[in-house]
């Protein structure tokens, strides 16, 4: 099954024309995005139990995607995913109607995903990578070029610190506004696009070391 | 809104997404009780089906293949069971433990659709001992229901974890065997006999008339499978037709097996 990104990304109008462009994108993204959950929601509010299978088919690949991005490791994403719509469940079994109609489902869940994975993380440390150089991961003109290019960038996330790599995972590979992404980890939306920028700087840093230095010259020969 | 990041990163990033491992919502799903899990497991009337979630034992029963089971589960619960390789562990000690007379092992229960009354019919069956059998008559005496005798057969019939749930204690009245919904009355001996009650003799003292042993010790009587009853030698034995006859004989009913509520309907 296809990845679908429930939003699309806000800058795509930028390269053109970005007041224009956003104005009418933001209408477009209120009407993509606004109905999948909405229809969700107020199922959820009427028939848990009938529309819960619904809202797992249609978060579980979003939030596995974040899982296994910001905690590293797959298996545990798979557990986290599990961990997290049960809790989903136990909470929108005691809430009343009106509190299930009153929910955002993606930062919801997403917040429910972050802190089960935080409460993970205590007793099982997620590791956090060195952004170095690693040879294995010199790209490859074969089909397997793509393969090879989305771990040598999921190893390059998982150099990040924790905030930002958690940030920069929310934004640009599940595509939540910044809005979103601050409401669901607790801080300011300001703090947030920090940590985003910094995060972008330091994998374009680390993907430039592991490219390495021109051909033929080695990092010493380089002339001052 | 803006972020300074080149197409080819933007493009990377979003490359990142991944489906969920393909059992995720399935096991989800079991997790929190809208769909079921079953395997195969063996017992004493051969191999059973046992269906299970996160919030307990949902099904036990003797259909002959898969489909015919995840048919009948679907229809009665509406919910999809999926074939396993096996129970988990400790789900599987705790069952093989229960069958095997130990009753001070919590075996969690789904039993989601069924009404307050059945509930309260199989709890008070799981009181019953391995190795005695109570009337029909004397569960719905001890639910406080002492007419509701033909219920109570009708709620063991419907009862969806048999063996967990011993409907195979609960016997006629009258004091014959009886039905039983895992695979017919000959299976409901076999697990009697297996648990060391004796159908045969239990069948010949209820033609006999007999309903209830005293003691003329200790002027108490028991039902016939009543642990006490059994320890009362053949000398100080006494035979009663019914709980009436008992207290006109001068005994008192028995506090482990409460015989009193068995015969006022019986």
């Amino acid at each position: 099954m296809p990845y679908a990104p429930a939003r699309p990304s806000a800058f795509r109008g930028r390269r053109n024309d970005p007041r224009a462009e956003r104005v009418e994108s933001d209408v477009m993204v209120e009407l993509a995005t606004a109905d999948p959950d909405a229809r969700l929601i107020a199922g959820l509010a009427e028939d848990l139990d009938g529309t819960f299978e619904a809202l797992v088919r249609a978060h579980q690949d979003r939030l596995f995607t974040i899982a296994w991005r910001t905690g590293g490791d797959r298996h545990d994403a798979e557990e986290l995913v599990q961990d997290c719509f049960v809790r989903a469940y136990l909470a929108l079994a005691a809430y009343p109607p009106a509190r299930i109609r009153d929910l955002r489902l993606r930062g919801w869940l997403t917040t429910i995903l972050l802190n089960a994975g935080r409460n993970r993380a205590r007793v099982k440390r997620v590791p956090t990578a060195e952004l170095v150089f690693d040879p294995g991961a010199e790209p490859a003109a074969d089909p397997l070029a793509r393969r090879d290019e989305r771990e040598t960038w999921a190893r390059l996330l998982a150099g990040l610190s924790p905030a930002q790599r958690t940030a920069v995972v929310l934004r640009h590979v599940d595509g939540m506004s910044y809005a979103e992404i601050a409401a669901a980890v607790g801080r300011p939306e300001g703090t947030v696009k920090a940590h985003v920028h910094r995060g972008l700087a330091a994998l374009r840093t680390a993907l430039l070391a592991s490219e390495g230095p021109p051909e033929g010259l080695r990092a010493e020969e380089i002339p001052a | 809104m803006t972020d300074l990041i080149d197409p080819t990163t933007e493009a990377a990033l979003a490359g990142l997404r991944e489906p969920a491992p393909p059992g995720l919502a399935h096991r989800t799903l079991v997790a929190v009780g809208l769909a079921d899990d079953f395997a195969v497991i063996d017992s004493p009337v051969g191999p059973l089906r046992v269906a299970w979630n996160g919030r307990g034992v949902s099904e036990v029963a003797g259909a002959t293949d898969d489909a015919t089971f995840q048919a009948r589960f679907h229809a009665r619960t509406g919910r999809v069971a999926r074939r396993v390789d096996a129970l988990p562990a400790d789900l599987a000690r705790k069952i093989e433990r229960r069958l095997a007379g130990d009753r001070h092992n919590r075996i969690d229960l789904d039993l989601r659709g069924s009404t307050a009354f059945e509930q309260a019919v199989w709890m008070k069956a799981l009181e019953i001992p391995r190795g005695e059998v109570r009337p029909y008559g004397w569960i719905a005496a001890e639910i406080g229901r002492p007419k509701a005798v033909r219920a109570v057969g009708t709620a063991l019939g419907h009862n969806p974890v048999p063996l967990i749930v011993p409907c195979h204690r609960v016997v006629r009245s009258d004091g014959m065997i009886g039905q039983y919904s895992l695979g017919g009355p000959e299976n409901k001996r076999t697990i009697l006999t297996e648990e060391g009650a004796d159908p045969d003799e239990l069948e010949s003292l209820a033609r006999a008339g007999v309903r209830f042993f005293g003691s003329d010790t200790t002027h108490i009587y028991c039902m016939p499978t009543c642990r006490d009853a059994r320890r009362v030698t053949e000398r100080h034995l006494v035979h009663f037709p019914s709980s009436r006859a008992a207290a006109a004989a001068g005994y008192r009913p028995c506090l482990h097996c409460r015989p009193a509520g068995a015969s006022a309907v019986a």
